[in-house]
């Protein structure tokens, strides 16, 4: 069994808590006691039914407001797999929140209300979808009870949305008529739109390949920890901890450090009581090198045969996330895996206005905008392409004022 | 692409310890909550898998609020001693001979809510600019909205409007001075793969898992263990029950189920044919809706 990781885009208004409930509701994932605090709370649906929403709105604040502010975590399983829920807000002020629910997911889910079609926010959560890279899209016609389970609205709508597809390269996309609030092709597929060929959305989840790991060949493992013990029986014992990113470490690979670029071989990986021959993708291993090289935290090992590349100007797709505007003339910190190195952001190129893609030439980068930037480290950084490896291509700022992340960055070239 | 199969609970495992690394890599003085329940004790195994055959680059720090089961001091002490780690005792006893908190009086007195006044004097006291707890986002709605690295104030206070972007697996431990991180490891885990993970790699756990024969009377619709740190009268009837305990807290605030289960098996099949969720045994959490969230701005665990 495996974990698919996704999240969902989509406002109050398109019943996105209603459809992360009905899951959680439909597989048999609600207790008994939450199901009791549940009926007792005094939010019902106009028919009198439970509000299933109320299950993924966890604060208070949300409650009262009716509306989901931040990412709520949701998990449930089937007797095939494991899901972990990005629940986000889909209004334009929490955008932030949900590139933050998207950076983990391998798979979004868009949200369109039946009787509204491809609106603007719909624009909106796709091209972030293609943004942060999420490799499976299911669209959700949702309301297909207040259209009369009509084929031909739905033809309509995907017919539309398959244009915008192509124009933001979203790859792999699936359509699902669905009803949320009647459990429509939820669960089980719906007698109500027998015209519908493909499967319900759970067996979808079900099959869909998770690509929970980078299936890039290139071998990265960012030291997070030197292990010396320093004890007599272990007294020559180095060993450099840390997950291995992407692509494979196998006994005998010839390695480079960075950004030292010391050369050496795999002498031995361990995993607590085991010593295996290969260190795959995801895994927290420790790995021994044969030469004594000096290697400490936020040091990268890669594979001697596919570097990495190494520069201190950056072309990144920045998100920003803080109530205070980016500042160009100060600095700020930038944490690239375990690597933490001061910087600035030293131009920008331009601004996209999520709602109708456009670019725009911009002074200023505010809450919630997107853009393009160049960004100037004082330390290299040992980076790949954020579309060819998600996890060595991504970083965050730091605001050394607040401690607060205020970026999120994708890197998208090295300026030469 | 080589056919290696990763597990779910390597997967969660693995993330578990790429996180322990950050905060033995991100702060000066990290430390780890050790309650005695099974979610530390997981921590414990993880942190091993994260740091042997290094030492932990933190102690553990247990808040002991003297209602504890003794099977569980018990188990810590021998625990202790065979992985070789230093452990430090924040007492709630103490606190109150200080004078810092008032022992709560009537029949639903726990010490619960005063732990939180010890463990931020311990932080204070020992300076931890981190501290790693066992929580799950499937505990709790309020939970569930919970950062993996949570900043929290001098105050102890969780502030669920400012809680900082976390983004891929990037964790940003920045802190000001006099505020520290409340780290969660095992945030992704739910209580059923906390135990198949216990089943998988053998770990030893506290009796009072397991079902045995205890004094018990029925309180607020639960069975609780009779014990002096109860306040019981005349109305409470003790009466001889076979039951086990889904967490391990206070005596007077966790409640037992009614249980035959002897070995981990049993408890898993009766977790996952369970209908009643695991802090549903905890009276803490039901005074109001946002009860944790309103525990966690001030401090709590």
């Amino acid at each position: 069994m495996n974990i698919l990781k996704f999240f969902t885009a989509g406002s109050v208004d398109d019943g996105k808590s209603t459809l992360i409930g009905r899951l959680l509701y439909d597989t048999d994932s609600i207790l008994a006691d939450q199901l009791e605090a549940l009926q007792s709370s005094n939010r019902k649906n106009d028919d009198g039914t439970i509000d299933l929403a109320i299950l993924t709105d966890g604060l208070r604040a949300e409650r009262e407001q009716g509306i989901t502010i931040d990412v709520a975590y949701k998990y449930f399983q089937t007797d095939k797999r494991k899901f972990i829920i990005a629940d986000t807000p889909g209004h334009i002020q929490y955008t932030r929140n949900m590139v933050t629910g998207a950076s983990t997911a391998n798979l979004a889910i868009i949200l369109v209300d039946a009787r509204n079609g491809v609106v603007e926010q719909t624009i909106r959560h796709s091209y972030l979808v293609s943004l942060l890279g999420i490799k499976h899209v299911v669209v959700c016609i949702n309301k297909m009870d207040m259209v009369d389970y009509s084929e031909s609205v739905y033809t309509t709508i995907i017919d539309k949305y398959k244009i915008l597809a192509q124009q933001l390269k979203l790859k792999d996309v699936t359509y699902i008529p669905v009803s949320a609030l009647k459990g429509d092709n939820i669960v089980q597929l719906s007698e109500r739109m027998a015209w519908y060929e493909g499967e319900s959305l759970l067996h979808f989840l079900e099959k869909v390949d998770t690509d929970n790991l980078d299936k890039s060949q290139l071998a990265r493992m960012p030291v997070q920890w030197v292990i010396r013990p320093q004890t007599k029986a272990l007294h020559d014992y180095r060993g450099y901890a840390g997950r291995v990113l992407s692509g494979t470490f196998k006994l005998n690979d010839k390695v480079t450090v960075l950004p030292s670029g010391a050369s050496s071989t795999v002498e031995k990986i361990e995993f607590f009581d085991q010593s295996p021959e290969i260190a795959h993708a995801g895994q927290s291993v420790i790995l021994h090198l044969k030469d004594d090289v000096d290697i400490s935290r936020g040091d990268t090992i890669v594979n001697a045969s596919a570097l990495p590349q190494e520069s201190k100007l950056i072309e990144a797709d920045l998100c920003w996330m803080d109530g205070r505007a980016l500042d160009t003339s100060i600095m700020y910190l930038i944490q690239h895996n375990s690597k933490t190195t001061k910087c600035k952001i030293s131009e920008i190129l331009h601004k996209v206005d999520i709602n109708t893609l456009e670019k725009h030439q911009a002074e200023e980068f505010k809450l919630n905008d997107i853009g393009r930037v160049i960004i100037k480290t004082a330390d290299a950084l040992a980076f790949d392409l954020y579309d060819d490896n998600r996890a060595n291509g991504s970083a965050i700022l730091i605001d050394s004022r607040t401690n607060l992340t205020v970026g999120a960055l994708m890197f998208r070239a090295a300026v030469e | 692409m080589s056919t290696y199969n990763f597990d779910y609970l390597d997967e969660l495992e693995a993330e578990a310890i790429h996180i322990l690394r950050e905060v033995a890599g991100q702060f000066e003085k990290p430390a780890l909550l050790f309650s005695g329940g099974k979610d530390s004790i997981t921590l414990v195994r993880l942190a091993e898998k994260a740091f042997r055959p290094g030492k932990f680059p933190f102690p553990l720090v247990h808040i002991d609020t003297g209602h504890n089961f003794q099977e569980t001091i018990d188990y810590r002490d021998k625990m202790v001693e065979r992985i070789g780690e230093r452990l430090i005792v924040g007492s709630v006893q103490e606190s109150i001979d200080q004078g810092k908190v008032v022992e709560q009086k009537g029949k639903n007195a726990s010490r619960n809510a005063l732990q939180t006044v010890t463990l931020l004097d311990t932080i204070a006291k020992y300076e931890f600019d981190a501290c790693i707890g066992g929580a799950r986002r499937d505990e709790e709605k309020a939970r569930a909205k919970e950062r993996i690295f949570s900043v929290r104030d001098e105050f102890g206070q969780w502030d669920p409007k400012r809680q900082r972007p976390e983004l891929w697996n990037i964790y940003n431990g920045k802190i000001h001075k006099g505020e520290n991180v409340r780290v969660f490891p095992i945030s992704n885990w739910t209580e059923l793969d906390v135990w198949n993970y216990i089943r998988r790699e053998n770990i030893e756990l506290p009796s009072i898992y397991f079902s045995h024969e205890r004094d018990v009377i029925t309180r607020n619709g639960q069975l609780m263990a009779a014990s002096p740190f109860l306040n019981m009268d005349d109305e409470d009837l003790v009466f001889k029950k076979q039951v086990r305990f889904r967490t391990v807290g206070d005596m007077s605030c966790t409640a037992a189920v009614e249980s035959e289960a002897t070995l981990i098996d049993d408890i898993i099949s009766e977790i996952s044919a369970s209908k009643i969720s695991e802090r549903g045994a905890r009276l803490d959490d039901k005074v109001s809706e946002a009860a944790m969230e309103d525990r966690k701005k001030g401090g709590y665990f």
